[in-house]
Parts: structure tokens; sequence; C-alpha cells
């Protein structure tokens, strides 16, 4: 039985109804994940041992009558920015190489609590900077579509690992499309949830006002049980909502009948791939014909967001980032001549390329000067971006828009040019400087590459934004193909 | 200071940690001392991944002290993020207030050779402290190795500017001790100078009598006691004024007190100052005060040091110098009024005692000021935990009142007091102290006295005052020093003129 390639819900099924075992099940991802990491390079790290251990004690809870969780005895894996007491928690830096954390994230410990089995930590590009997972201090992640092409990024190893069947689901953070980008080129269901819907306590920070963990799944339930577990107010994290969360389950089997969906003009056309275009005008055809109404809209300060996004993520991430300085734990150059030299010396040495860029880029924006020319003002741009959401969302349910403008590229293609790359998240990048959730599904392919389409909500409706994606998932049956990890990379 | 050829100009910048159980965005103890590194978690070691959680505490402490000091309470304030890298700072940035801090625009009135100065209080704004270094070799320079403590990393402070108005040395004393007195009364801060728990930087200018604009100041750090202050101003005033006097320019830079050189030296100049890139700090939401919140606070404040002053006043007669010393410290500002409850002698405020019970608010003052604190002082012990309760010091005035003991044997007693914090009572009973007030006891010792020193009356009669003196203590030595002194003096006078 090829358990690897089920989603969570049936699994939990086959565990309750004592057909499979837990420990079956993770021997069984456990193998598939060992078959096909030479290929796809998804994994930092892995705890087969200590998993198979916690699947015979899942085990013998349901040999002993007990009722079992949702996800419990579920495979699951965690992007290496999420700390794991015990395990090292690296960011795919030399900077964290040895990095074991004392203490583990709000959202590993509550899914632990819930039963949830780690396999082991997945590639991501260093420090969450990336839109590739090429910038990591391991090797590229591959797409499993295609190996030759990028699995996207920065949770470029948490949307892979489910994609190829390495886990059942996975966790990944969303700075600027790091989830739903990654998704879309793996075509698997990426949630950025409403900021402060998840707590940040234990995610190594990048950029923190624009910082969410989500997850990645093989279908919408999965998604929507894993939030379950997830979201909810953390007293850790002091931006985390004080609200309470509802059963996102209770979205799904739900009619869209006379939802209306804004179709922001500002992401189609000029940019867009045609074969992108193409299968987003066919989802909403598909859309149009679940009974909801479509109507073009605008999002006028859409293309101030890039620019924006590039000033305050930075900015944040050269101060988030300052305290690697070699001085407690983590990397620290082997030949400093004084404080100041060990200093400068550990960060030169332990940070890579991409990451060096945005702390250069962000000390320039904060410093005295520039301050109030572009901190200020980029502070500013993201009301008015914050606003275009708040009037469209006066007229629509939700919002829709292509995920990506294009498909995966090929590995190397634009590592060489920064700006090229940056473009890969002009779709996803609005959304986090508005801290409204989004979600992408994927809506079909382009000669075999998936196509993502992203759903953006009003803040702390997540429970719509799966609605909708499970009502058009049930209607295409998009979801229920198996990459099938052809090709190879030279890059 | 006119006799000065310049106006002196400054500014202090203090720091106060203040005295809450738990550091500011942690749960750790704030407790001075301990084990290197044992008061630390994930929060305070700044560990990738954690956040921080504001100890809603410190924002009350902040705020009462802001309302002692005469401020606006801020309603809307946030914390920022001042970068900078150092190992004693586990982020790379201190969480501090940058341009809106809980509180601005206050005063306080200090008093200068009996005259009333108000000094503004520019901000009173929270930030957390930072660890500690030890360098293997003096100072960081030459250290072949330094050792981090963070025990100390996130303390909370409050760092509290005045306005250039102090223009005097003795201005920034009696500014400093004043600041001190109301931080100790507000319960805010221990203010323990020599356990780092007060600490204060000056802005120091010099410009010509007259002159309006200010002059270029240096900033002056590392002065860890009132001493170290006084000395360091002293020290950098006289070398401002000399660079001026010989036509030089004052830089501005920052200049270290070196306290064992007895010289301010130059740490940096303000084109090397740091940038430190503050920005609001996006893991805080922002602090909104309510009305209801601010009033909350204000309901908290005790009497302040002035209040209290003013009240020994009038209602004890305390000279107003023994108020002003008696109250600059909320430790023996409260030992005062304990010692005035035990003598039955306690008033509300807005009354005033009778003579009877001036007479006694008096005495307990001349102890306090005098002995009581000198063996504080000798055994380095506060008011808090003097060995000589307030109450057992009025059962000593009462047995003086009472005639019971001499206040010469009051001495003796009082030492044994201090030494094994006896009941005076006790120790009279067990020495044997009790004053001899028996006149026919006291009149033979005294003519017997007499008779043995005829050289001695004759100088009495060719008029030597000395005399007296001589067979007083005769006397008091016979009697080891339990004769009632007025009796001895009276009978020998009797006795003298029969001679
Ligand atoms: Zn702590």
């Amino acid at each position: 039985m090829k358990l690897y390639s089920k989603r969570a819900h049936e699994l939990h099924e086959l565990l309750v109804s004592k057909q499979v075992s837990a420990v079956e099940l993770v021997n069984d991802v456990a193998a598939r994940l060992e078959d096909v990491e030479p290929k796809v390079l998804a994994f930092v790290s892995q705890r087969i041992e200590d998993a198979k251990a916690e699947a015979a004690r899942v085990d013998d809870k349901i040999a002993s009558g007990e009722t079992i969780g949702p996800l419990e005895g579920i495979p699951m894996a965690i992007k290496d920015n999420m700390c794991t007491e015990g395990i090292p928690t690296t960011c795919s830096s030399k900077m964290l190489h040895n990095f074991v954390p004392p203490y583990s994230a709000t959202v590993v410990r509550k899914l632990n609590e819930a039963g949830a089995i780690m396999l082991g930590k997945v590639n991501m590009d260093e420090f969450a900077m990336g839109s590739s997972c090429e910038n990591s201090w391991q090797e590229g992640t591959r797409n499993p579509w295609r190996l030759e092409r990028v699995p996207g990024g920065s949770s470029g190893g948490s949307a892979a690992s489910v994609a190829a069947g390495q886990a059942i689901f996975s966790l990944g953070s969303d700075t600027g499309g790091s989830i739903r980008q990654p998704a879309a080129f793996c075509g698997v269901v990426g949630l950025k949830p409403t900021y402060g819907s998840v707590s940040r306590y234990g995610l190594i920070a990048f950029a923190s006002s624009l910082d969410q963990i989500g997850p990645f799944s093989r279908d919408v339930r999965d998604c929507a049980q894993v939030m379950n577990v997830i979201a909810g107010h953390d007293p850790l994290d002091s931006t985390s909502a004080p609200i309470d969360r509802p059963d996102y389950t209770s979205f799904l089997n739900k009619s869209i009948k006379g939802w209306r969906i804004g179709v922001p003009k500002e992401y189609f056309g000029e940019g867009i791939d045609a074969e992108v275009e193409e299968v987003l005008r066919k989802a909403m055809k598909t859309l149009e014909s679940l009974g909801a109404e479509l109507v073009e809209c605008s999002l006028p300060h859409t293309e101030y967001a890039l620019p924006c996004y590039y000033i305050i993520a930075p900015a944040e991430a050269s101060s988030n980032l300052a305290r690697y300085d070699g001085v407690r734990y983590g990397f620290r150059t082997e030949d400093a001549e004084d404080l100041i030299s060990m200093f400068s010396k550990t960060r030169s040495e332990g940070f890579g390329e991409e990451v060096k860029r945005r702390i250069m880029l962000g000390t320039y924006a904060l410093s005295s000067g520039y301050y109030d020319a572009y901190y200020l003002k980029a502070l500013k741009v993201r009301t008015l971006i914050k606003q275009d959401f708040d009037r469209a969302f006066e007229k629509f349910d939700v919002l829709l828009s292509p995920t990506t403008p294009t498909v995966a590229f090929t590995c190397g293609d634009r590592l060489e040019n920064p700006l090229q790359m940056y473009q890969s998240d002009i779709c996803t990048l609005s959304v986090n400087l508005a801290g409204i959730p989004a979600i992408s599904i994927n809506a079909g392919f382009a000669d075999g590459l998936p196509i993502g389409l992203q759903f953006m909500g009003k803040p702390f409706e997540e429970g719509r934004l799966l609605q909708i994606s499970h009502a058009f998932e049930e209607a295409t049956g998009c979801h229920s193909q198996m990459a099938p990890l052809k090709g190879g990379c030279e890059g | 200071m006119r006799d000065f050829d310049f106006e002196i100009v400054m500014g202090l910048e203090v720091h106060a940690e203040l005295h809450t159980k738990s550091k500011i965005f942690c749960g750790c103890t704030t407790e001075f001392g301990g084990e290197q590194n044992t008061h630390v978690c994930p929060v305070c070691l700044g560990l990738p991944g954690v956040l921080p959680v504001l100890n809603e505490k410190v924002a009350d402490y902040a705020m009462k002290a802001g309302l002692a000091l005469n401020c606006k309470i801020a309603s809307f304030s946030k914390f920022d993020r001042k970068n900078y890298f150092y190992p004693d700072l586990p982020k790379a940035y201190q969480i501090s207030q940058f341009d809106l801090p809980i509180a601005s625009g206050g005063y306080i009135d200090i008093e200068i050779e009996g005259k009333k100065k108000r000094i503004g209080i520019t901000r009173v704004h929270m930030e957390e402290d930072a660890g500690k270094l030890v360098h293997g070799g003096g100072s960081l320079a030459y250290a072949g190795y330094s050792l981090a403590d963070y025990n100390r990393t996130g303390v909370p402070l409050i760092e509290i500017v005045s306005e250039p108005d102090i223009r005097s040395i003795e201005e920034a004393i009696a500014y400093l001790d004043l600041l001190k007195a109301i931080l100790e009364y507000t319960e805010v801060s221990d203010c323990k100078m020599e356990q780092g728990s007060l600490r204060c930087d000056a802005n120091v200018s010099l410009r010509p009598w007259g002159q309006k604009e200010l002059g270029t100041k240096t900033e002056l750090k590392n002065m860890n006691s009132f001493k170290a202050l006084q000395k360091a101003l002293e020290y950098e005033i006289e070398r401002q004024a000399e660079v001026l006097r010989e036509g030089g320019k004052i830089i501005q830079e920052t200049r270290m007190w070196d306290e064992n050189k007895g010289e301010t030296i130059s740490l940096r100049s303000k084109e090397e100052a740091h940038d430190y890139r503050y920005f609001p700090d996006p893991d805080l939401p922002p602090i909104i005060i309510s009305e209801e919140w601010v009033e909350r606070i204000r309901q908290t404040l005790p009497e302040l040091p002035q209040a209290r002053q003013i009240r020994l006043v009038e209602s004890y007669g305390l000279p107003s110098y023994d108020a002003s010393v008696i109250t600059g410290s909320k430790a023996m500002a409260d030992y005062f009024d304990q010692a005035c409850s035990a003598y039955g002698i306690a008033l509300p405020a807005g009354q005033s005692t009778d003579d009877k019970g001036k007479e006694r608010a008096k005495q307990i003052s001349n102890y306090m000021m005098g002995e009581l604190s000198r063996r504080l002082n000798a055994s380095d012990q506060g008011y808090q935990d003097s060995p000589i309760t307030p109450e057992n010091l009025v059962e000593l005035l009462t047995l003086i009142e009472g005639g019971t003991i001499s206040g010469k044997i009051a001495k003796t007693v009082f030492d044994e007091m201090f030494e094994s914090g006896k009941k005076p009572k006790q120790i009279v009973e067990e020495k044997g102290l009790v004053q001899i007030s028996d006149e026919g006891a006291i009149a033979a010792v005294v003519s017997e006295v007499v008779a043995k020193n005829p050289q001695v009356v004759a100088d009495f009669k060719a008029g030597k005052d000395k005399a007296v003196g001589f067979f007083v203590g005769q006397v008091m030595k016979a009697t080891r020093g339990k004769a009632n002194p007025g009796l001895v003096n009276k009978l020998l006078m009797e006795e003298l003129k029969k001679q």
C-alpha cells in the first residue's frame, strides 16, 4: 500500500480502523523519504528512529482503546527555521550549522501534543531569504515535478517533501510568499494565515512584522486540520491575536453560491505568462459554474508592493540577524584579532550572499538621514496597500489571482539576477504587507508543471479561503496527482 | 559661581533599575547577585526565535516614577530597537523607547542654600538592561579573553533625562540626591549605586556669562557614586575652562571618568558616535495608556520627600535642616515616624504637637542625626536594618527623660544596644546603671571628695572655674557615672560654700 501518497484524514481512518498501524505508516513514509531523497534533497536533518519510537506509542494508545486526534501518528516535516528542542535548527545557514535550541517553537509543541510525528527538518533559502531554495548552505532542493526545476522558496523543502510523499504535511513560513510560491511550484496546498493567527514564538525571525507560519498539505481538508492544531492565541507572542480560533473543518463541503470574487486587474497582464493566465481563466470558469460571481477590480498600489517590501523586510532583517555575532552560539570565525574583527569576520564568513545583500539594504534604509526617505515612506505605502484591500473587501468575499507569474523556473536561472528572482514573488508580497490571509492551491498544469491559484481573504477569515478552495478542489480533482519525480538537475 | 569665568550648563541622564520581581520581557528573576548566567532563559539570552512579552508591572513602575516627577503620562507609547553590537547585548539591539517615551515634561524642585530651584525633567523612558562583561586582563582592549554574565540582561530600567537646567556641582548633587530619594520613596528602585542599580551620566558645557547659545558639550559616563560624580564634574569643568581660556575649542565627545587616574578620558568623538538606527520594535504592540490606568497608579503614590519634610517641620517643630536630612532617605524618615509613634507624639499631617512633643521629637532627631547615623554608616548599614529599633530608641529616651539614667550613662547603654540589639531596660538592670538620685548618698560622696582635696578648694576660692569641673569628675568617678548630674552640681556648690 502506498501510504505515503495518502492524505492525513485518509490515514487517520486507516489508523482508527486498525487497518494500518502508526509504525507501518512511519515505516512506509520513511522508506519513501529515503528512496527519493537523493533526487529531491528536501531534508536538512532526519530523525527516523525517534519517529518510529513515537509511532509505537501511538499504536499502544490505539491498542488500549484510547481515541486519537486527527493528526496523531501522521508523519510531518518542519521547516528548519522553527526551533525544535534538542534537534538542530539551522535556517539552512552556516551561521547556525551547529545550533541546537533548548526550547521548541509553539507550533512544534502544539503539533507534538497533537501526536503528529516529525520525520525531520526541511531545507529552505538561508534565513528564509529567497524564492528558489537555492540560497541554502546545503544543496538546493529540487522540484519533484521536474527535477531540474526549483521547488520555489523559501519553504522549498516543505513544499517538495509533501509533493514527493516524504511527509504527509509540513510547516513553512511566509514573509513575502515563501509558503504560497513553493506550494504553487510544487502543486500542493499552502496557506499563509492572517498575521497574528499562528504564534511566531520559536520561528527564527526574518522580518517580524511580515513572518507567519502556515501549513503545506496535499488537500484542503488536511490544511484545515493542521490549522486547527497550530492556530490560536499564544501568550508568548505579543503580536498573536487574542481571538478564538474556529473549527476550520466546519467550512468544508459548503457551497460558494452567490459569492462575489474580486479579480484585481493588476495581477494579470504584463509579466504574467500566457500559460498561467490560461489556466487561471479556466479556473475562474469553474468557480462561476459553482455559482460565484467574478468581477474585475483594482488594487491601485500593487506596483509599489515590491519596493515597499524590499525596504521593510530587509530593515527588520538587519536588526533580527544582528544577534549572530559569534559570541554565544553558532558559527564563529577561526581567526579574529580582536572583538570587532571577530564580529565582522564571523558575519562575513557565516552568512551567504543574499543574506548579506539584504542586511546591507536594511542597514542603509534605517541609517540616520535615510530613515524618513526610505523606511518611514515604506510604512506609509504599506498603509495605502492595506487600504486597497480594505476597500476591495467591502465589495468582495475573496480576491483571486495567480500565485506566481510563471511556472517553476530552472535551477540556476535566476541566481545571478536578484531583481529577476524578486519578481517571482510579485503576486504574493502585498498580502504580507497587508497582514491578510491567502492560500495557494493547484489550478492545473502547463507542460506537466503545476500552476497555483491564490485566494486572498479578510483578516482572520482563513475559513472562507478553505471553503472556496475546497469547493474548487472537489470540482476539479487537481489535487489527486502525485509528483512524478522526472528529469534531472545539472545545476 | 560668579567668581568663575564661565557659566556652567549641565544636564543629567540617570538610569535606575526598577524593583520589579521579574525582568522586563521574560519571567526571570531580577535579583542581584546569583551565580553567573543562572537568572536567564531563551528570551533574555536573545536566542534565535524568541519574542519579548512586556511585564506590565514595568509600565506601572515607570508611570509611578513619571508621576512622582510631575511628568505628563503618554496615552500612546511604544518600544523601539536601539541597534549596536556589543558582547553584553545578546540580541545586538536594546529594546528602548525613542520618540514616544512613557512620561515627559516634568520637574523637581531642589533646595540650594535655602532657596528653591526648579530642574526640568525632559523625559522618562523604559528600556532593558544589558549584561556584564568581566575582562581577563583589566580592560577590554588588553584582555586575553572576556567572560559574559547575562543575569542582568533584561532587568527593567528607566532613564530619566533632565533639562540642561543645572548650573553648579552642588545643584547636580542636590538633583541626584532628591531624584534618588523620590525613586526610593515610590519604591520603584532600590537605588543602590554600588550595585549599579542607579547610574548617572552627565552632559557638561561652559559658556561665557551672558551668552545665550549653549557651549559645546561633552557627555560624561561611568560615575558610580556621588563622590565620583562630584570629582568627575570638578575635573571636566576645569578641563573645559582651561581649553576655553587658552582660546581652544571643546570637542563634542563622550568621555569616561577614570576613577583610578582621577580624570576623564575621551571615549569617542561625535563623528565616531554610533548610528543606533532606531525603529519601532515589530515584536511589541504599542502601549495604550488609559486615564483610568494613570489614576490607578496615581493612587499608589506615597507622601514624597518634600511633603514629608514640610510635615516634620510643621507637626514636630523640627529645624528644617534636621527635617531635610531625615527625609533624605525613606528608611530614615520611616524610622523617625515609627519612633514618634512609639513616643506617643505621632500626629496626622496638618496638626502640630505641643512643646513637650516637640522636645521629644528633637531628642529623637538628635540621636538619629548624631550617634545612630554615625554607627550605621561606620558599619555600612541602613536604617531599615538598624540593630536599634525605633521602639528601643524611644525606650532609651524615656529612661533619660524619667531620670532613671543620665545622659552620660545613656551613651554606654546606646553602644551596648547597638552591639547586642538588647532592650535598654534590660541593659540598665543587668549592669546596675540606674542613676543615683538619693541626696544623702550623693552628699556623702561630695563631702568626702571636697575633704580630700584642700588645694583645689583653695583654687576655687581664688576664682579658678576649673576646680568645679574637677570635683564633678571625682564624684562621677566615685559613683561610676551614675550620680544624677543636676544633684551633684547643686550639692557640690552647697558644700563649697560651707568651706
Ligand atoms: Zn529570561
